[in-house]
């Protein structure tokens, strides 16, 4: 049991092509596991029925186009509760979605579906994807199926696709959609020692995905290997006419791209990013990275990137001001949660009451402060000011590619995880700088990527993040699959949650 | 920049959240702590620097202004909270 769902994509498929196994016989797998799996919260909806039905449907498919059938076709996956999926509960782990029902289906899941892919059910996330470990659900936390060494405490799976993480490293599912404003595919993915693709802005279409800050969201692929964020990545590119911010590039074969062959590219190691306080494992695993990529042939060069440090302030007006406009739909009219009226309430009593009730602590603050810069007499000061930066750090980045660098290395995360309600709790800035390393790759629009690379001293997963050319993810995943063969990672949670 | 309890007031009913007379101490206190973090964005120069509009360098997309889906009420107006004869359903706006 859990053998099938243990599975990476790239071996699932040669032995489904082989017909060793069946999708049906995969998607029974998962689903037991994730039965058994209560405990770390990952899955906030399972759609076992369809599942099913889809798994039979990829088999019929898979017995009549045999190596013809896409590379997805009777893959299990898990999709982040951000995603419409018509007529599955979707709410984006907020109460102000209650019971809704989208009678749409997004076009990356749209996407998935077309290519054979099985839907296992709807996966746990913070509110809105506003958070970094999982905790502003309203579901409640998902679990980090990973736990320190001799300390039973539960762990975040990081955030907002925490329960992805959770669920992709716990081998409930085979991979796992994401979504990413600041670091929402990275982070989790580094805390739980998976891989997590954010890709260029604009690769993959957003439409039908709830909207946090539109300028910065881009879904992508969380896995358990390289490759199989390229295979999937594949399978939710291109272009949409229903998204026109998705572009017209043509999706190159990313998996043809992966030869592991990086002799020669240079690699760019920015010093801004060796932050005050930075744990010494974090440091060497830095250097540790920067040795493989040199052991692979790359060359290491130093470079700066002087607005790294206003990358944060500068998200935290952006964001915010994007959310608090986005979120202005959420009335109590349309769709989801109404707060119960007194005698007399009016029609903003109905607004004032529904969103109080129906958004939690971290939303209503983020969409208060978007209010904020966004009004008469701050908007300049503020939220011109933060574009005029974001204009800065991408050209930060601009200057480093045109002078030669192919991929720039970085840590993912600060630190390892850490424990449920530990952080955040006075001050939100705490949580906030989470993201310090993942979110100047939002603001300038570029691919990045979280490759599990080592572990802390008490076994817990740490990722590296390297940062690609707008357009260039299948360059940015070769690097990355070099990494990912010098370092090794191929440790697994023990499955406490089995009790 | 701090927030006083006035100001956090005003904010959150242009956000139309209600807010409890005794949590606006509380709030007006965390929105600062997030305006005193973004406060440093202050420093940089940004003389002469164009805001950005959009990341990637495009136009966005334009099509004929034509209606291209539609027609199905019934849908739009399923997971209304309250809905009735076509419509959704609202407190009275206008006496």
């Amino acid at each position: 049991m859990g053998e099938l769902a243990g599975l990476t994509v790239s071996e699932a498929r040669a032995r489904l092509r082989r017909g060793e196994i069946t999708a049906r016989e995969i998607t029974e797998d998962c689903l037991a596991e994730i039965e058994k799996a209560a405990p770390l919260g990952a899955f906030v909806e399972v759609t076992a029925e369809k599942a099913r039905a889809m798994a039979e449907a990829a088999d019929a498919r898979l017995a009549s186009e045999g190596e013809d059938a896409p590379s997805m076709c009777g893959i299990p996956v898990g999709i982040k509760d951000l995603f419409c999926v018509e007529g599955v509960r979707t709410q984006a782990a907020s109460k102000i979605l209650e019971g809704f029902r989208p009678p749409y289906e997004s076009t990356v899941t749209a996407k998935l579906w077309q290519a054979g892919a099985v839907m296992l059910g709807k996966l746990n996330m913070d509110e809105f994807a506003m958070g970094s470990s999982n905790e502003t659900s309203y579901f409640g936390p998902a679990v980090n199926p990973w736990r320190a060494e001799g300390d039973a405490r539960p762990l975040t799976p990081g955030g907002s696709s925490g329960g992805s993480a959770s669920a992709v490293a716990a081998r409930l599912c085979l991979a796992a959609t994401g979504t990413d404003t600041g670091g929402s595919i990275r982070q989790p993915a580094a805390f739980t020692g998976i891989v997590g693709l954010k890709p260029t802005y604009g690769r993959v279409s957003r439409w039908g995905i709830v909207a946090f800050a539109s300028s910065l969201d881009q879904a992508g692929p969380m896995t358990r290997s390289v490759r199989d964020a390229a295979i999937m990545l594949q399978a939710m590119a291109g272009e949409d006419p229903k998204d026109s911010t998705s572009a017209p590039h043509p999706v190159p074969d990313f998996e043809a791209m992966l030869t592991g062959d990086i002799r020669g590219r240079r690699i760019g190691i920015p010093r801004e990013y060796r932050v005050e306080g930075m744990p010494a494992e974090i440091e060497a695993l830095w250097q540790a990275g920067i040795d493989m990529l040199k052991d692979a042939g790359a060359e290491i060069v130093d470079i700066s990137l002087p607005h790294t440090k206003y990358a944060l302030p500068a998200y935290y007006v952006i964001a915010p001001a994007e959310a608090s406009s986005n979120l202005a739909r959420y009335d109590g009219v349309r769709y989801g949660y109404r707060a119960k009226l007194a005698p007399g309430d009016g029609i903003v009593e109905m607004y004032e009451k529904t969103r109080a009730e129906g958004f939690g602590d971290e939303v209503k603050r983020r969409v208060m402060i978007g209010t904020y810069v966004l009004s008469a007499g701050y908007y300049d000061a503020y939220y011109n000011r933060a574009r005029k930066v974001r204009t800065l750090i991408r050209q930060d980045f601009e200057q480093s590619f045109a002078s030669g660098i192919d991929a720039i290395l970085t840590p993912a995360t600060p630190s390892a995880a850490f424990a449920l309600g530990e952080k955040g709790k006075g001050d939100p800035v705490e949580m906030y700088l989470n993201d310090i390393f993942t979110v100047p790759v939002n603001l300038a629009g570029l691919p990045g990527i979280s490759v599990p690379a080592g572990r802390d001293e008490k076994g817990l997963p740490l990722g590296l993040q390297l940062i690609g050319r707008p357009w260039e993810e299948g360059e940015l995943m070769n690097v990355a699959l070099a990494l990912e063969e010098r370092a090794g990672f191929d440790a697994a949670p023990t499955p406490w949650w089995k009790g | 920049m701090s927030i006083d309890r006035e100001t956090a007031r005003k904010v959150a009913h242009l956000a139309r959240i209600g807010v409890a007379e005794e949590a606006l101490d509380d709030l007006a206190r965390e929105l600062s702590a997030v305006l005193g973090f973004v406060e440093q964005l202050m420093e940089v120069n940004v003389e002469g620097v164009e805001p950005m509009v959009s990341v990637t360098p495009m136009t966005l997309k334009k099509r004929r202004d034509e209606v291209t889906d539609g027609g199905y009420p019934d849908k739009i107006l399923a997971n209304a909270p309250l809905a009735r004869e076509g419509f959704f359903v609202v407190p009275k706006v206008v006496e």
